[in-house]
């Protein structure tokens, strides 16, 4: 690799770090009872939406914020962050791409997500949501033709409060840790799926999560509810400016598949990472979790991590209908100082239940990767199995991959699975693709796609060659 | 082509190659041979740009460009290309799209666009038929999983599919059973066009009666101890490295 290219690669890095110029409005800074009804009156919610945030709000005051994580997080002052923030004069969402402000616009176009029906990518739907708001959600007629719901939730949550009222915290409880219940709170957008019965949904739907202003959380909440016999794809991508403060994305996400029906969940998170140094990058706090409420259901996770300062999360699959299936593919790539701890947990209730687990760590720099994961069987999971696979790719020698797989056996007749590697890029390897003309960052990169193939090729095809160039990016300057 | 001049090569604080001295003109099959352990690889290495491999002394002129200066990549753009005694896998790397990759790069340096898809499976037929390689092994993962012989015919496409200038074969011969020796050994033969050049590194006679070299040189002792015509592997072959 020659000099010049090295350092472009430098700034080329995170080429979405750009901050969009763009009047915000934001509320007060804080977290109170009078933030939270702001919040509610924004988004123009139900009596009992604000009620159950109060809730959620009200349990949080007691609990305390979890400190297991192999991470260093700085204490997060949570009385001087900014709840919502959305562009100024933002009453009402555009009805129309058209009413859009062309500086959003504009944004998406250079993160590479053209919302202009006719220039976006061919069977894709897409909901923009920049800070607090969504600021367009495509092709929604096309899709309520066939009785498909795809919208904003605050959207859902005025005009489908039944589904929003049955499942919201139906997955996840809001009282289960402190940073769902301080969803639960303060939630502000995200997106809503339904699925009716026996409707295969002919697009893939995505979400992309922007962050743009400084010193706000982003809280994002999506549910989707896949009924009866039906198919989605769902796909969500983030990114956020590069700032020197770190800065917090707070998410819930809960699926819900009811009997027969199937729910592919891809994610592919590029939030920024923090600079060489570790200053600055985005906290990226979520939970996730599915249901295989029904029988014969299938909920699939699929995520490429390689973005933010430090990465907390734990898509998780709870398989309540007999013979349903949870997966969970994984690729986590941790550079310079970021911090990753990782994984998923498989809870098997149903008998006949099926999980599998892949989970690819790469670590380089002085980053850090765990894979931190449960398998469980209940006493009822009669006949249910589990695979689990971890590989860890250490890149240089100042990293570090840990692996804690925890499992719970409760039941006599099922079975666990699990394989374990730890590897490093040899000097064989980078040597054999360089003889042949690949420079080293050309060899790296080769080298470590293979090693994520069974998890990339999981990506829906319109994603896998973008999430590839992604995992190339990530490593970029970590080669000798 | 390649002249070698005074080389002193240590690895890891050891003096492997002194005073190497060889000059390999176009078109011209020389092969190296000498006893296990030495150090006759070494200097395949060192050629390449292997990392650890360090030369202490001398100079390498290729194509009238100082060799040692480049890197591995640089080398083998600019047409060098070494034959591994043992090819490395890399698990998940389909063969396709690695051998389509390395072909991009090389297109890439001599400012052609990349391969067209339906091309690529073209000239990947044809010269997989010559080595009576099959077209599954390709979906394979590069080199993993490969018996020797499919390990060493894979090295064979790629010089094939590189097109270099020369070709330097580190115990090729090794892990080949007689048939894939002579396949393998026919299509290296299609290679020599009167330009390309060989340098052959090798233990025994058996491959040098299939690529027959112009030259052969004994190497002992860190440096080419004899020099001679082909007849200099038979005799070597009769008599043993030991007897000079």
């Amino acid at each position: 690799m020659n000099k010049v290219n090295k350092e472009n690669f430098k700034q080329d890095a995170y080429k979405y770090g750009f901050v969009t110029e763009i009047e915000d409005e934001k509320i007060p800074k804080g977290l109170n009872e009078s933030v939270i009804k702001l919040i509610s009156s924004k988004k123009n919610e139900p009596e009992w939406m604000l009620e159950w945030r109060l809730a959620a709000y009200e349990r949080l005051k007691s609990m305390e914020v979890p400190k297991w994580a192999r991470a260093n997080i700085a204490d997060i002052d949570f009385q001087d962050l900014y709840y919502y923030s959305s562009p100024k004069d933002f009453k009402e969402k555009p009805k129309s791409l058209e009413e859009v402000d062309p500086k959003l616009l504009e944004t998406y176009e250079k993160l590479g997500i053209p919302l202009k029906e006719q220039e976006a990518l061919a069977g894709v739907a897409v909901d923009a949501v920049f800070d607090s708001v969504s600021v367009a959600t495509t092709f929604k007629e096309k899709l309520n033709e066939i009785g498909v719901i795809f919208c904003p939730i605050s959207e859902a949550i005025q005009k489908h409060p039944d589904l929003v009222k049955k499942y919201i915290g139906s997955v996840i409880p809001v009282t289960d840790h402190f940073y769902a219940t301080l969803n639960s709170a303060v939630f502000s957008d995200g997106s809503f799926v339904y699925i009716p019965k026996n409707v295969k949904c002919p697009m893939e739907l995505s979400t992309y999560f922007r962050i743009n202003a400084s010193e706000t959380g982003q809280f994002e909440r999506t549910l989707i509810i896949a009924d009866e016999g039906s198919y989605v794809s769902y796909l969500e991508g983030c990114t956020a400016p590069m700032r020197d403060e770190n800065q917090l994305h707070a998410a819930n996400v809960e699926l819900v598949a009811l009997d027969n029906a199937e729910i592919k969940y891809s994610t592919v998170q590029n939030w920024y990472p923090g600079d060489e140094n570790g200053k600055g990058g985005i906290y990226n706090f979520v939970t996730k979790r599915g249901l295989c409420k029904g029988k014969n259901s299938k909920i699939s996770w699929t995520q490429i991590e390689t973005g933010s300062a430090i990465t907390w999360k734990y898509p998780s699959c709870i398989l309540r209908g007999d013979n349903s299936t949870g997966e969970f593919y994984s690729v986590a790539i941790t550079n310079n100082h970021q911090q990753a701890d990782t994984g998923t947990k498989m809870i098997h209730l149903g008998k006949n239940t099926k999980s599998r687990i892949v989970s690819k760590g790469i670590s380089a720099g002085k980053s850090s990767n765990t894979y931190r994961g449960l398998v469980n069987f209940h006493r009822k999971a009669e006949n249910s199995k589990n695979y689990t696979q971890c590989d860890s790719l250490l890149v240089g020698s100042n990293c570090k991959a840990n692996t804690i797989p925890l499992t719970e056996n409760n039941s006599n007749t099922s079975s666990l699975e699990h394989e374990a590697t730890t590897s490093k890029i040899s000097d064989d390897q980078l040597f054999y693709c360089m003889q042949r003309g690949l420079d080293a960052e050309e060899a790296q990169s080769l080298i470590v796609n293979g090693f994520c193939k069974e998890v990339l090729q999981q990506l829906p095809m319109e994603f896998a060659v973008e999430a590839q160039k992604l995992v190339s990016i990530s490593l970029e300057g970590s080669v000798g | 082509m390649l002249e070698i001049k005074n080389l002193d090569v240590s690895v890891e604080d050891k003096q492997i190659i002194k005073n190497l001295n060889l000059k390999i003109g176009p078109g011209e099959v020389h092969a190296i041979m000498g006893p296990n352990g030495s150090g006759k690889s070494t200097i395949a290495h060192t050629l390449a740009g292997k990392p650890n491999y360090l030369v202490e002394a001398g100079n390498v002129d290729f194509k009238n460009e100082d060799l040692i200066a480049k890197d591995p990549y640089e080398r083998s753009l600019l047409g060098l290309f070494l034959a591994f005694q043992y090819p490395i896998e890399l698990p998940g790397v389909t063969n396709a799209s690695y051998l389509k990759q390395i072909l991009n790069a090389h297109r890439k340096s001599r400012g052609e666009n990349p391969i067209d898809a339906g091309e690529f499976l073209k000239i990947l037929k044809e010269k997989s038929k010559n080595l009576n390689i099959p077209m599954d092994m390709h979906s394979r993962f590069v080199n993993a999983g490969f018996s020797g012989g499919e390990k060493k015919k894979n090295e064979v496409l790629q010089m094939d599919l590189l097109d270099p200038s020369l070709i330097i074969m580190d115990e090729t011969d090794s892990g080949l059973d007689v048939d894939a020796l002579k396949s393998t050994s026919e299509a290296v033969n299609k290679l020599r066009d009167g330009k390309r050049s060989f340098l052959i590194i090798t233990h025994y006679l058996r491959l040098l009666e299939y690529i027959v070299p112009d030259h052969v040189h004994v190497f002992g002792d860190g440096s080419i101890i004899e020099s001679g015509d082909k007849s200099l592997a038979s005799r070597i072959d009769n008599e043993g490295y030991e007897v000079k």
